[in-house]
């Protein structure tokens, strides 16, 4: 962590939004958009989601941080679309990026999709939302949107073993999307995501981050 | 059938669990398995059927508590009960608890209008109680009767949803306030219906004010007071259950909640919670449900042996799962597995406790 980022991130767990707002417009006074979320806002969200992990922090920390952070991000990214002609506007990292997809899996609980979908996109990702799905819908949206990772979280242990399903019918795609689980049942049973055909576990939003990378590192 | 099994020179499991409850050893730890939706499958019907008449959960749960032999009967039926109420819908499944079904509360403006639902109007808080009536005349005092209700600080994540309530909780204080009282009201009502048809405690679920969920200091500013007010119109001892949600880092402030006990989590350190509640709160829990699933009789016996190693000297202990629910898919045979290590290394005074 950057001194930079250890003020954001009291910022964020005392949830003052403006003092995270100064914080990224000084850095922005001197570095690129896309410094300012690598620099910044990356660390500090995934220090916050270590410490949900370690019991450290709650959830309504990380889900509100997540909510400030998306909206600040996105204060940022307009203004760099705005600075730049169309032709030459920066994609980001989203030009060699994976093809990413989020849902929930079965339930109309859709905290934990929003807590990664917040923290994916304040670091500057492009990813679908699919909301709500069952096996077979999601299946057909993976399939036509040619998603490369699909983010699936699940609540209750039934939807999370409902991902076993899923992962089979994904092997038939070509080339396979791979899958990271996240949720509830995960974090009471060590062997799950296994169990199910995922590819990745995330426990905290913060590791969706780092996951994605060696995902990324392995398929490359 | 009758609920109450007591035999020769044991205690009921009414006098076990008071024994306990009073921070005094009983003949041994009392066991509170908590199997709901297994009685469907005790009485061959899928999970609606079994919800659908309060008889067939009577009947499953005396059948539950003659298999398991556990120290109490459990009125709950599943978390979405409370929000049909509140004019919300309800998704069976085959495998696993009914969901709620689209949140009751679609935008925070929708509290401006709001109005708590009347127990007497609902036909499914009316099922529960009539379960409990029919719990009660079979128990004949003998065995606890535990009613459930939905805290009124966590009832919003299925009224409006998870995200919207967070958002609510801080960013909107006058709503959320509004929401609050709303809910106490019904908390209120709901919790003493049940304790006039014979429950006699209340499960009072309050994973929000889990430390898992809310900071400390969030929590002493809004679920701890809404706790202490709630309980204190309950007409029977209450157990706050934080749902697997972890409570260390809250846990002296218990007590002035005005909770006899608390439901605590696989994540939390069993034996830190006993030293900070040793006479003043009682434990429930802390077995993990989920890895339930793939446990052999022997794990099941080194778990109870531990949690009962843990928390069990000196009363003020009840084993039970760390969420309040045992999953479906947890084996008939890990729950007996689970009620043989009890009875074999629940009965006080725990002397394999001090060898060991």
């Amino acid at each position: 962590m950057s001194p930079g980022s250890d003020g954001l991130l009291a910022a964020l767990l005392a949830l003052d939004r403006l003092q995270a707002r100064t914080l990224l417009r000084d850095v922005r006074a001197r570095s690129a958009p896309l410094d300012v979320i690598e620099r910044l806002v990356r660390p500090a969200l995934e220090e916050i989601g270590r410490r949900w992990e370690a019991g450290d922090c709650a959830l309504s920390q990380v889900y509100m941080s997540g909510r400030i952070c998306e909206e600040l991000v996105e204060e940022l990214l307009s203004e760099t679309r705005q600075d730049s002609e169309p032709a030459d506007a920066d994609p980001g990292p989203q030009a060699q990026a994976p093809r990413l997809a989020i849902a929930v899996l079965e339930d109309h609980h859709l905290l934990g999709k929003q807590i990664v979908r917040t923290v994916l996109r304040a670091a500057g990702h492009q990813v679908m939302d699919y909301g709500r799905q069952d096996v077979d819908g999601l299946v057909a949206r993976v399939r036509e949107d040619r998603i490369e990772i699909l983010l699936v979280s699940t609540l209750m242990l039934p939807a999370a073993l409902r991902v076993r399903l899923l992962t089979e019918r994904l092997c038939a795609l070509s080339p396979r999307p791979r899958v990271i689980v996240g949720g509830a049942p995960y974090r009471f049973d060590d062997g799950l995501w296994r169990e199910v055909g995922a590819d990745a576990v995330g426990l905290s939003a913060g590791e969706v981050l780092p996951i994605l990378g060696r995902l990324l590192e392995a398929g490359s | 059938m009758n609920g109450s099994t007591a035999s020769h020179g044991d205690m009921t499991p009414m006098q076990r669990l008071l024994t306990s409850l009073g921070h005094q050893e009983p003949d041994r730890v009392p066991l509170f398995l908590l199997p709901v939706m297994q009685g469907a499958r005790e009485l061959g019907l899928s999970i609606a059927d079994y919800f659908a008449r309060p008889e067939r959960v009577a009947e499953g749960q005396l059948r539950l508590r003659a298999r398991y032999r556990h120290d109490c009967l459990y009125t709950f039926y599943y978390a979405a009960l409370e929000t049909e109420a509140w004019g919300g819908t309800v998704l069976y499944r085959d495998d696993g608890p009914p969901n709620a079904g689209v949140p009751v509360i679609r935008r925070p403006e929708d509290i401006d209008q709001l109005t708590a639902p009347r127990v007497e109007d609902s036909p499914a808080l009316l099922r529960v109680l009539e379960t409990t009536r029919l719990l009660a005349a079979e128990a004949g005092g003998e065995v606890p009767i535990v009613g459930v209700v939905m805290s009124p600080f966590s009832l919003p994540v299925i009224q409006m949803g998870f995200g919207p309530y967070l958002a609510l909780m801080h960013e909107q204080p006058e709503r959320f306030e509004r929401l609050m009282r709303l809910n106490e009201e019904f908390c209120v009502a709901w919790g003493n219906a049940q304790v006039a048809a014979g429950a006699n405690a209340i499960c009072y679920f309050d994973p929000v004010s889990s430390s898992t969920i809310v900071p400390r200091e969030r929590f002493l500013a809004t679920g701890f007071e809404i706790a202490r007010r709630t309980l204190a119109r309950l007409q029977a001892p209450a157990a706050m259950h934080f749902a697997s949600g972890r409570a260390l880092k809250i846990v002296d402030l218990l007590p002035d909640t005005g909770a006899v006990a608390i439901g605590v989590s696989h994540h939390d350190d069993l034996g830190a919670l006993k030293q900070v509640c040793r006479g003043r709160l009682s434990l429930l829990g802390n077995l993990n449900g989920i890895s339930m699933r793939h446990w052999t009789p022997e794990q099941a016996e080194a778990e109870v042996k531990a949690a009962i190693a843990a928390a069990g000297r000196g009363g003020g202990f009840v084993l039970g799962d760390n969420h309040g629910e045992i999953p479906w898919q947890v084996p008939d045979e890990v729950l007996a597995a689970v009620s043989d290590a009890v009875e074999r290394w629940g009965r006080y005074p725990l002397d394999w406790c001090r060898r060991d």
